[in-house]
């Protein structure tokens, strides 16, 4: 898995959410105004353009909407064959990420997955998602 | 009237493997649709280009010692030419500027200036939050639409090959094609091909090509004293839709569904009127994608739609008669040749793969990660 560090192009809401990594705790966005989750933060409501959004903790669920099995690495940092997936969260945002700890034959699209973290060297850590129990 | 747009000329670069450099390329194909079209560099003073350098527009314009009056380097990736198709109609008809060169070059294949990752953006999200998962760009977005297409409809990889089997059989008869002398291509030699992003075959790719193009467009009016037949300007329409992967509205309802209705709208015709198709290539998923979008199947059915040879030469839905961007060439934007081709059926020049029907034409162009659509309807004027 890559040792990307923390960018200093970041934004302060970005840097916020991958502190939380530091102690495995996986956020998401709730806007105030009209009550909408989403994931990547940002510094407004993507739906109704209100600011005030805030961070709230996500359950760590979510299916998987669809996933590619890479075979060719993208760069030196990476070693296929490794799932990638477009993940969505119970809070109703979709989230980039891998699927973790199994075959990868046996990933299919709709699975219950549960969210998993891989350490980076700073101390940050990777969200990952594992399949569910129930899948 | 007077002033509704046309295209006058067109013309493609030294493709393949050049050894040329970007701004060589474009002369050459800027040179060559001006002659087309029976003008010369004093009669431009419109321009549109991207991709060169962050000044494009600037930067050719010097290079070619015109001064335009008018420019766009609108960046939407596979969809800019469509867009600049758009943008010179509308500059032309408001009386913005006469006579706009569209021009296009990449020597990516010779410079070996493609990555398999992308380019990471410092300032943009995606990298923030997504480059650390080693997702394939543009590839494994693509990928991921596969797979839920085949998941929703139950689509087959056999039906994504037969895309890349018709494109090979039109650049048989293409002789500017990458894969001229390559005969023909098989369903199963897509699927014995290297996976590279599941369920993506490399066959499944567009190729990695240098070469340029260029289109020259200016009055209708003034259209009727040039060179060749005039192809107007008849509809047009975008829609932007997403930059990251987890930003996707839909991995199976894009953004060429919105676009291409208002394209449609505004020549007044739709799909079934359409006699020259020409759609984004990049991957085989993306031509399924476009052919429900712009409705020339229901939506989950494109894999039906698509076999028994009905998009390669003979069939009842030909695509793509150039050989598109699998098998023609793509020097990483491919939206100017969709042009080009489309204008060589409508004016017969289109040799052994000419269409015995080319009144009307349809091109789509896609951009990015499914991020950017435009949709461009032409006719014979």
């Amino acid at each position: 898995m890559t040792t990307t560090s923390a960018r200093p192009e970041m934004d302060a809401v970005a840097r916020e959410w991958w502190d939380a990594t530091r102690e495995k705790r996986l956020l998401v966005q709730r806007c105030r105004g009209c009550g909408e989750h989403q994931f990547y933060p940002r510094s407004i409501c993507r739906a109704c353009g209100d600011p005030d959004v805030s961070f709230v903790a996500a359950s760590g669920r979510g299916s998987v909407y669809s996933f590619t099995v890479v075979h060719r690495a993208p760069s030196a940092d990476f070693v296929p064959p490794y799932a990638v997936a477009l993940v969505r969260l119970a809070e109703g945002p979709l989230m980039l990420t891998r699927i973790v700890e199994t075959d990868l034959v046996a990933i299919a699209c709709d699975q219950a997955v549960d969210v998993r973290w891989l350490p980076l060297e700073d101390g940050r850590h990777l969200p990952v998602f594992a399949l569910g129990k129930g899948s | 009237m007077s002033r509704d747009a046309a295209i006058v000329g067109v013309a493609e670069s030294d493709l393949g493997l050049t050894g040329a450099s970007i701004l060589t390329l474009q002369t050459q194909a800027t040179r060559a649709a001006l002659d087309d079209a029976g003008l010369t560099l004093r009669d431009v003073d419109g321009l549109c280009t991207n991709g060169l350098s962050r000044f494009s527009t600037t930067q050719l314009a010097e290079y070619l010692g015109i001064s335009p009056v008018w420019t766009d380097s609108t960046f939407a990736g596979g969809a800019s030419y469509e867009i600049f198709v758009a943008r010179a109609a509308e500059a032309i008809r408001s009386g913005l500027c006469t006579t706009v060169l569209i021009a296009y070059a990449s020597n990516q294949r010779s410079a070996r200036s493609r990555s398999l990752g992308g380019v990471a953006e410092p300032h943009a999200p995606g990298t923030w939050y997504e480059a650390p998962y080693g997702a394939l760009d543009p590839i494994s977005l693509y990928a991921m639409a596969a797979r839920r297409h085949m998941h929703e409809f139950g689509t087959t990889p056999q039906q994504l090959a037969e895309v890349a089997v018709a494109a090979r059989a039109w650049a048989l008869l293409n002789p500017k094609a990458f894969h001229h002398g390559s005969g023909p291509l098989t369903v199963d030699a897509v699927l014995a091909s290297p996976i590279v992003s599941s369920p993506l075959h490399a066959l499944d790719c567009c190729l990695v090509t240098d070469g340029g193009g260029a289109v020259v467009m200016t009055t209708l009016e003034r259209a009727g004293a040039l060179r060749r037949p005039a192809v107007r300007v008849l509809g047009y329409g975008e829609a932007t839709t997403n930059m990251s992967m987890s930003q996707i509205p839909d991995l199976t309802r894009t953004g060429a569904a919105d676009a291409s209705a208002r394209a449609f709208a505004m020549a007044g015709l739709g799909s079934a009127e359409m006699d020259v198709v020409q759609l984004y290539d990049s991957f085989t998923i993306t031509v399924l994608l476009t052919l429900e979008a712009l409705g020339f199947c229901a939506r989950g059915e494109s894999g039906a739609f698509a076999s028994g040879g009905r998009l390669g030469p003979g069939g009842d839905r030909p695509i793509n008669t150039s050989g598109g961007g699998l098998s023609y060439c793509h020097p990483g934007m491919f939206g100017i040749f969709l042009v080009i081709e489309a204008v060589r059926q409508l004016r017969g020049e289109a040799g052994a793969r000419q269409l015995p029907r080319a009144r009307t034409a349809v091109c789509h162009g896609t951009g990015g990660i499914l991020s950017t659509h435009a949709t461009v309807i032409l006719g014979r004027a």
